[in-house]
């Protein structure tokens, strides 16, 4: 199946609590719509099954909610990508600790990158 | 980081947006996503994402004649008034579309897009040939996207700068005479707000 507006759909519909309209998923930021788009990607790659998406998100959410998260649904696609890097860990894509390092390349590139010109990451923002 | 540094010289991404570009560089170096790919299915959301406060700014305009007036001649707090926060510094610039003059606006997609007033940024954004060509070749570049202009009709680009970030107030079309703003809002796409497009057509609407 390729990377499409259909597979996003069908996705929509095998996770609980997407927000959606009639047409499919709908977004409050652009963040939340590439969080969205890269576990359609890792899906299509078989790292795993919506089902097991699905309970991976709901054991996130019930951990955030015992910390004390609103539960208001805005905080869905933070529990998303959270969701998105546990996977990613236990699955040996990536481990925390790599993430956390291109974490922080991004932040020293932002904070080089003069305002007004677009962010790109160089080998030397990697400390 | 000194005392002297302010937020407004560098550039400043959320601790989600670091998270979230993190991820996305590591999974597109493991082989496991493809940014093009991602970039192609995450622009068929272009109507799917944030407020949308463009188009409501732009339906405004074409119904009220004294907001349109603020509007031209001072974006930012006009913009404001339909509860739009933009952030600190930001000033924007509202350019009319006339039949004389059509307006076009390139950036360079650093991290202060605006997008809840025009969402999503197009694709073709990221590459620096297209922008270039943009201003070169505007005409052939509208072409590409299927807007042909009159010859008589000027056509003006503006790139985005750090502190100024423009949009476009497109023409009205014609044919929508009485309608709600509401319903004039959905006229307003993503492409008429930057020129690379005009907005629907009245029959377009399902």
């Amino acid at each position: 199946m390729p990377l499409d507006p259909r597979a996003a759909m069908h996705a929509a519909i095998a996770v609980p609590g997407v927000p959606r309209d009639a047409d499919g998923p709908v977004f409050r930021e652009p963040w939340e719509a590439q969080a969205f788009a890269m576990a359609l990607a890792l899906h299509q790659k078989g790292l795993f099954t919506w089902q097991e998406w699905a309970a991976a998100l709901a054991r996130e959410i019930k951990r955030a909610q015992a910390a004390g998260d609103p539960d208001t649904g805005e905080t869905y696609y933070k529990h998303w990508l959270a969701t998105l890097e546990n996977l990613v860990a236990e699955k040996n894509v990536a481990s925390r600790e790599t993430l956390h390092r291109y974490r922080d390349a991004w932040d020293h590139a932002a904070d080089r990158t003069p305002h007004g010109s677009p962010i790109e990451l160089r080998s030397e923002d990697f400390g | 980081m000194s005392g002297h540094d302010h937020d407004h010289e560098h550039s400043e991404l959320s601790e989600t947006e670091l998270r979230v570009r993190a991820l996305e560089t590591v999974l597109t170096e493991k082989g496991y996503v493809d940014p093009a790919a991602l970039d192609l299915l995450i622009e068929t959301y272009e109507k799917k994402v944030g407020p949308r406060n463009g188009a409501r700014v732009v339906a405004r305009a074409w119904t009220d004649p004294e907001y349109r007036k603020r509007l031209l001649a001072d974006a930012t707090p006009a913009i404001a008034e339909l509860n739009y926060a933009g952030r600190q510094g930001e000033h924007i610039i509202a350019l009319e579309n006339t039949p004389k003059t059509h307006n076009m606006v390139v950036c360079t997609l650093c991290s202060c897009y605006p997008w809840p007033v025009l969402g999503l940024p197009p694709v073709w954004y990221k590459s620096a040939p297209y922008r270039s060509r943009a201003v070169s070749d505007p005409r052939g570049v509208l072409r590409d996207f299927g807007v042909e202009l009159s010859p008589d009709t000027d056509i003006r680009i503006w790139d985005s700068t750090a502190e100024i970030r423009y949009f476009v107030l497109p023409m009205r079309p014609a044919g929508t005479d009485g309608w709600s703003e509401e319903r004039l809002a959905d006229l307003v796409t993503r492409d008429s707000m930057i020129g690379s497009g005009l907005p629907k057509h009245p029959n377009e609407l399902g």
